[in-house]
């Protein structure tokens, strides 16, 4: 059928997200000059999700990242052949399945971009994960290439002199790493832009998650995870702000003409942990199904948590704290104390957590938190016992009367 | 040997061993739960360092708190002193290695209203010499703690003594592996189970005192002739259960090493006696085997499993993995294909604390075991 024959609801049309189309174009774009990298004489570093970026962006370097091949793989749905790749390799099944697929995915150029281009080093920063480092070990295993590992030390009560110091030291033998790897100098005016244009994006960004703060919330945390993407991958790059300041707009206008990303957004919802990417499409729609919106989540604001370290007059010395005190790399009541207030900020009714087997650093403290938040403030919570990629570990039978039942009593208490 | 019954009888009733030393030396206790735990820091406060295992009770509470996908080791703990079971410890020392771990030390610290709680956030990568330092450094910061904590100082000469106590319980353990190694029929794994779980259960005054003489002792006995049994060496996290060796004996196997956290890298490298103590306990750690929360290189535990299996002549690893356990399940496959590249075959085992019957057990290691050369 072509487009000429289909008539557009209109309505349809007014509720559609208009930049996800530009997202597509630069995601796209991205890829492309990642696979290319060596005709263009371009280095490619492989880095995880919460690792410090700018410097690669400074230094010409294509980031890549593992984690968002992870989440392009299962929301494919190619999750489970990729998992069962590894398992195959001798990976056991309870692994986190983002490395479990990424793994697999090498040897075979796996997964819906046929697999990642090669990397000439990787950087591998343990403020999301002790997981990272198992799996960056087994890809420089693979790939014979050098390693760098960005530790960062873990934050329970506080982020210690001793800690910051040692960080402090690595930032610079982190930039003497790659002056080595690229085989040039480090541009520290070029490191200037790019820590502004960083800092910018992450504000963009935070703006854009705040504009949910209207009701109705013109964008959901489905949304979200959806144009996460470009800070994650290119924070540091004009792109980002220029698509961000594109987004935030459309936000704006959103919200000014009261359009919601549910129709006739009753309940407001809170999400954590990382987005369970072959469900997405059915967990919205089955939220909206009550006129509930997942108006925020704890995963995706996560990259621009680190804001009120961060410093653009001294960019390098402030991701220190920047890049330690993030959001998994602090104890359980910090995390509390964060959720609690976007609970008020975003003014949410419920709150509903994915008991992620993938990722332990992220769900085990989730019944405490859970407890603490009907305790303290009467708010319900719900758990959906699942997996980010690998769909063996979703019943949907079960998650959906939960969800029923969860529902009936949000609607019980605000009627 | 009646000393090797005192090992038994303490690790069958650990908590009951430790309500006696705080009864009869009125010593504080701090549980921990992993061997990069600075035992000859908290030692050398006066304090009695207990090393926590899992449960062998039901999980009745833990599983409010911690998820199904969580160790056994980790939910047993947390299932013992949510419990009321240890309520003879002052609090508990939790050295940065794994999530899970990480995550225990939250919940414990929210939930568990003890005197004391540290962390000790080590550096996870043990390669550089700014990780040496910061090594050092939380050493010494949790020196301060402890010190803070009880109201006291803990000077260099009882660092010094305290170390000199570990390093007499390592070294006698290492002679007694060795010795094992020359001649495996000598001692039963269950019973060097038993000698090693006890050094970081009972006093280590004790404890140093009695492994030598088990080490003189074993020495001093003849050698136990013609042994046709197979040269096995055992790889994973922890192993707190005397029945698998017992099981891998009777299949025909006799266990002459391991690369365990409740084995060799528990003693193996000594912590040097001169200098400052503290440097050298940071030197130890940045240098002993590492366990696979740790990083020194991208291939220093198969590097480490192929000279273990080398040196000792193994006709066969066992990998005794508990289920949930990440950083081991990741090392494995490499782990296990440097072995095949040598012509040691291996096999894996899953474990929990609770173990599948005998028989199961039995048929997967007799398998093993009969195709080994």
């Amino acid at each position: 059928m072509s487009e000429e024959q289909v008539k557009k609801d209109p309505e349809k049309e007014k509720m559609k997200v208009k930049s996800i189309k530009k997202m597509k174009e630069i995601m796209t774009a991205y890829y492309i000059d990642a696979k290319t990298a060596t005709q263009n004489g371009k280095k490619v570093g492989w880095i995880t999700s919460g690792g410090p970026v700018e410097p690669l962006i400074a230094m010409d370097v294509i980031p890549v990242y593992p984690e968002n091949h992870g989440a392009m793989i299962g929301a494919s749905k190619m999750g489970v052949d990729l998992c069962e790749k590894a398992e195959d390799m001798g990976y056991c099944r309870d692994l986190c399945s983002y490395a479990r697929s990424d793994i697999a995915a090498s040897p075979v150029n796996g997964g819906p971009i046929g697999g990642l281009p090669a990397p000439d080093f990787l950087v591998c920063c343990n403020n999301i994960c002790g997981t990272v480092l198992k799996w960056y070990e087994v890809q420089a295993r693979y790939y014979k290439v050098p390693l760098f590992i960005f530790d960062t030390p873990f934050c329970h009560t506080e982020f210690s002199s001793e800690a910051r110091q040692y960080v402090r030291s690595q930032i610079d033998e982190y930039i003497h790493f790659l002056e080595g790897v690229c085989g040039k100098k480090f541009d520290m005016d070029k490191m200037k832009e790019v820590g502004r244009l960083s800092l910018q994006g992450q504000r963009l960004w935070q703006d854009v998650l705040d504009t949910a703060m209207n009701k109705p919330a013109p964008m959901s945390a489905f949304d979200a995870f959806f144009h996460l993407a470009l800070i994650v991958t290119l924070r540091g790059t004009q792109t980002a702000v220029d698509y961000y300041t594109m987004l935030l707009a459309e936000m704006k206008d959103r919200a000014a003409q009261k359009i919601g990303a549910v129709p006739n957004e009753r309940y407001r919802l809170l999400w954590d942990n990382l987005p369970i990417w072959f469900k997405t499409k059915w967990l919205s729609d089955k939220f909206a199904s009550y006129g509930a919106c997942l108006v925020a989540d704890t995963y995706t604001s996560a990259w621009c948590g680190a804001l009120d370290y961060l410093d653009e007059n001294d960019f390098l010395g402030s991701m220190v704290e920047g890049y330690t005190r993030i959001y998994l790399n602090i104890g359980v009541d910090e995390m509390l104390k964060i959720i609690k207030k976007m609970i008020k900020k975003y003014d949410v009714d419920g709150f509903v957590m994915h008991s992620n087997r993938s990722c332990k650093p992220y769900s085990l403290g989730q019944y405490d938190i859970m407890k603490t938040l009907q305790r303290e403030m009467g708010l319900p919570s719900l758990m959906i016992e699942a997996d980010m990629v690998d769909e063996r570990a979703w019943s949907e039978s079960q998650i959906e009367t939960r969800i029923d039942a969860f529902m009936e009593i949000i609607k019980q208490k605000k009627g | 040997m009646n000393t090797i019954r005192q090992f038994h009888d303490v690790i069958n009733d650990s908590n009951g061993y430790a309500r006696r030393i705080k009864k009869d030396s009125g010593k504080k206790i701090l549980g921990y739960f992993c061997s990069y735990t600075p035992e000859e820091i908290i030692h050398a406060a006066g304090v009695h360092p207990l090393r926590l295992f899992g449960t062998r009770s039901a999980i009745a509470h833990a599983d409010a708190h911690l998820q199904a996908y969580s160790c056994s080791l980790v939910r047993g703990v947390l299932e013992e002193a949510l419990a009321g079971r240890l309520e003879f410890l002052d609090g508990a020392v939790f050295p940065h290695t794994c999530d899970s771990i990480q995550r225990l030390s939250d919940i414990w610290r929210l939930n568990l209203k003890f005197s004391f709680h540290s962390d000790v956030v080590l550096p996870v990568k043990l390669d550089t010499p700014s990780a040496r330092k910061y090594m050092a450094d939380v050493l010494r910061k949790f020196r301060r703690e402890l010190e803070m904590g009880l109201g006291q100082s803990i000077t260099d000469a009882q660092l010094s003594k305290s170390i000199k106590t570990f390093n007499t319980i390592k070294r006698a353990l290492g002679k007694i592996y060795m010795l094992r190694s020359a001649n495996p029929g000598m001692i039963s794994g269950a019973d060097v189970y038993a000698l090693v779980k006890g050094a970081m259960i009972m006093d280590r005054a004790d404890a140093a005192e009695r492994l030598t003489a088990v080490a003189t002792e074993l020495e001093n006995a003849k050698a136990v002739k013609g042994d046709s049994k197979k040269r096995i060496v055992v790889s994973g996290g922890l192993c707190d259960h005397a029945d698998i060796y017992s099981i891998i004996e009777k299949s025909g196997g006799a266990v002459v090493w391991d690369d365990l956290c409740t084995g060799s890298r528990y003693f193996e490298g000594l912590v040097s006696e001169d200098g400052d103590p503290i440097e050298a306990l940071a030197d130890r750690f940045t240098e002993r085997v590492v366990c696979p929360a740790k990083h020194s290189s991208v291939s220093a535990r198969g590097d480490n499993i192929v000279r273990i299996a080398k040196e000792h002549r193994a006709s066969g690893v066992i990998f005794l993995l508990l289920k949930f356990c990440d950083p081991h399940s990741f090392d494995y496959p490499y782990m296990k294909e440097m072995l095949d590249r040598e012509g040691v075959p291996s096999m894996l085992m899953e474990i929990e604390q609770d173990l599948p019957s005998e028989g199961q057990l039995s048929t997967r290691f007799e398998a093993f075991i009969e195709m080994l050369r």
